[in-house]
């Protein structure tokens, strides 16, 4: 394949070469307009997810809007009751309240120990780093379950089940690891160089932090303390266990009310309390992609050539 | 730990010393990485530590039931069908789903790296399923999937099919719910590789006469390739934790129940602490097995800083 291929380049020079294969006969800069097998077995794909993607939020949404809604294509009779009488009976300004104010707290404390610590994982080499790398991605590599069951029985042992201390330090396992991982490309985009002339200016190291890199970094720390907050919100398997009824979370809220004994809620009320969930959701993600490209959290982009 | 310790002993000591530690690494600076650490030992390594220990005092009903002495959970695990199957059970959900998620997410990726109109829309999309999360993806999947759902209303409608799918509360369910939310974070995770690594290598390759599939196969692929296993593991580990879209739209006396659903009914319904423990210990055994030897052949590959690395 690669002789074949290379062959007649070396005979007509390179310039001939990107005419060859899929887009010879065109021009260059030239595209075609019918797509290649390949290209629409993408474009199938990407089709059929979306149509479930789609299909399963509409259905939640009609299901949550709908008096009754069994053997049609949509329900017979239009009605937001299921909104206030899921928002009584649940007591659900309560629990968007331990939502919130949990989420906010596991972001500030993880945004407040994780960043110093990938700052110095990011900048330096010291004895002993490959432990800590090691101690800060363990928690992220392992299921939620498999510490979290652990960490609930210690923590029921100690009279902190139920609380919402207890949510808050649980969420806290992944979070610290997460926002050290996610700052870390991002401090090591900031040029040293930097540091090391505020350095030779006369700043100290509280300055450097606090007029140095605290201004560069705060893109950075947004994106992470956004990510954090999405993760939190949705946070099952880790709040659940230590969860109990006043300081449930929204999504433990929705899943206890759809396994409830019993044979579960009306399926209106679980889809009412899913819509609102999602809606929140939602209204972050779009505040997330305002002010981070997702794609750059791992790496720099260097943007595809147009061609 | 031992850093730490070092770092703060040169403030006592003579500014020579200080010195030469500073020189290996170790000056005050480290103690920045102390918060994280105490934190990450406190709530991670110490209940970690303590679930071992409680893995070798079963409770009396395990202990008279399996035998064992202090083995007595691990004997039961490995004794009673009804748990140890759930490790195969877990596996023939997480391993295709994870590797469904890579291999799909690759091509969509390279189509979405070119720019066109609606290039964001389509990548919002794609992502917007994170929003969704588990639980209301259940819902969603009951209720549109479902024996009444659209999709069996239209198959039934054009006649496809004579009877509903049994699309819901069986493997094919929960595999469904674990490529909708697994695949928006192999999407990103593998978009974000794919755009660290430097468009001029390919152009190059194109210009010296490369077509796409040899520089898909000999220029992205083994840059990517670091990058892909690790995708394949974060995706592997998210879809092998899976339980509550296992109870919800799976089978979970049967096709479905996963060790996480096991690990689950042992702490909260029969409240056996020392049995979750094992099987949430065993369940990280199994899953590091998995990691091990996905990284053990990422090692072989190229590591280095023209991006895709992992």
């Amino acid at each position: 394949m690669a002789v074949d291929e290379m062959a007649p380049v070396a005979v007509t020079g390179p310039a001939a070469a990107p005419r060859r294969g899929r887009s010879a006969g065109l021009l260059p800069g030239e595209r075609r307009l019918v797509a290649s097998p390949s290209a629409w077995l993408v474009w199938a794909g990407m089709v059929t997810f979306l149509v479930f993607l789609l299909g399963i939020i509409v259905a939640v949404v009609v299901d949550s809007f709908g008096r009754q809604w069994f053997n049609s294509w949509l329900p017979l009779e239009l009605t937001t009751g299921w909104y206030t009488q899921a928002w009584d009976r649940f007591d659900l300004a309560h629990v968007i309240g331990v939502t919130v104010g949990v989420a906010l707290a596991v972001v500030a404390v993880s945004v407040l120990v994780g960043v110093p610590a990938s700052y110095l994982l990011a900048r330096r080499s010291f004895p002993g780093k490959k432990a800590f790398t090691l101690l800060f991605l363990l928690p992220i590599l392992m299921p939620p379950i498999t510490y979290g069951i652990p960490l609930a029985t210690v923590m029921y042992a100690n009279g902190l089940g139920r609380t919402v201390l207890a949510v808050i330090l649980v969420n806290l396992v992944p979070s610290v690891p997460f926002v050290i991982l996610t700052m870390t490309p991002f401090i090591e985009q900031i040029n040293p160089s930097i540091e090391s002339a505020a350095r030779m200016c006369g700043a100290n190291i509280r300055q450097v932090f606090v007029r140095i890199l605290a201004p560069l970094l705060v893109p950075g720390i947004l994106a992470a303390s956004i990510l954090v907050l999405v993760r939190t919100v949705g946070m099952f398997e880790l709040t659940f266990l230590v969860s109990g009824p006043s300081s449930d979370t929204l999504v433990v809220s929705i899943y206890r009310a759809m396994t409830s004994a019993g044979g579960g809620e009306a399926r209106q009320l679980v889809s009412a309390m899913a819509v609102m969930y999602t809606t929140t959701m939602l209204v972050m993600l779009v505040v997330a992609l305002r002010y981070v490209n997702p794609t750059q959290l791992v790496a720099q982009v260097k943007e595809a050539r147009d061609d | 730990m031992t850093a730490t310790t070092q770092a703060a002993a040169p403030a006592r000591s003579s500014a020579s010393l200080r010195h030469r530690l500073a020189e290996r690494g170790i000056d005050p600076l480290l103690l920045l990485v102390v918060p994280a650490a105490l934190l990450t030992l406190a709530l991670f390594v110490y209940p970690f530590a303590y679930g071992i220990g409680l893995t070798f005092q079963p409770t009396e009903r395990t202990a008279d039931q399996w035998g064992g002495g202090a083995l007595a959970n691990y004997v039961a695990f490995f004794g009673d069908s009804f748990v140890r199957d759930s490790v195969w059970i877990t596996m023939r959900l997480a391993l295709p789903a994870a590797l469904f998620n890579v291999v799909a997410s690759l091509p969509i990726a390279m189509v979405l790296r070119r720019k066109f109109r609606g290039k964001r829309l389509m990548t919002s999309l794609l992502v917007l399923p994170i929003t969704l999360g588990t639980v209301l993806t259940a819902q969603g999947l009951l209720i549109f999937a479902g024996r009444q759902g659209w999709i069996n209303r239209f198959l039934l409608g054009t006649g496809l099919v004579d009877e509903p799918l049994r699309l819901v509360n069986n493997y094919f369910g929960v595999m469904l719910s674990l490529v909708i939310t697994g695949f928006p974070f192999a999407f990103l995770l593998v978009s974000s590789y794919l755009s660290g690594i430097d468009p001029t290598l390919e152009a190059a390759a194109r210009t010296l006469g490369a077509g796409w599939v040899q520089r898909f196969r000999r220029i992205t692929l083994p840059l990517l390739a670091p990058g892909l296993a690790t995708t394949f593991v974060l995706t592997f580990v998210l879809a092998f934790s899976v339980f509550p879209s296992a109870r919800l739209v799976g089978d979970p006396g049967g096709a479905t129940r996963v060790m996480a659903l096991m690990a689950y009914r042992s702490f909260a319904e029969q409240l056996d602490y020392p049995m979750a423990s094992t099987i949430a210990l065993l369940m990280g055994v199994v899953e590091l097995v998995v990691v091990a030897v996905v990284f053990a052949w990422r090692s072989l590959l190229y590591k280095g800083s023209t991006g895709g690395k992992g």
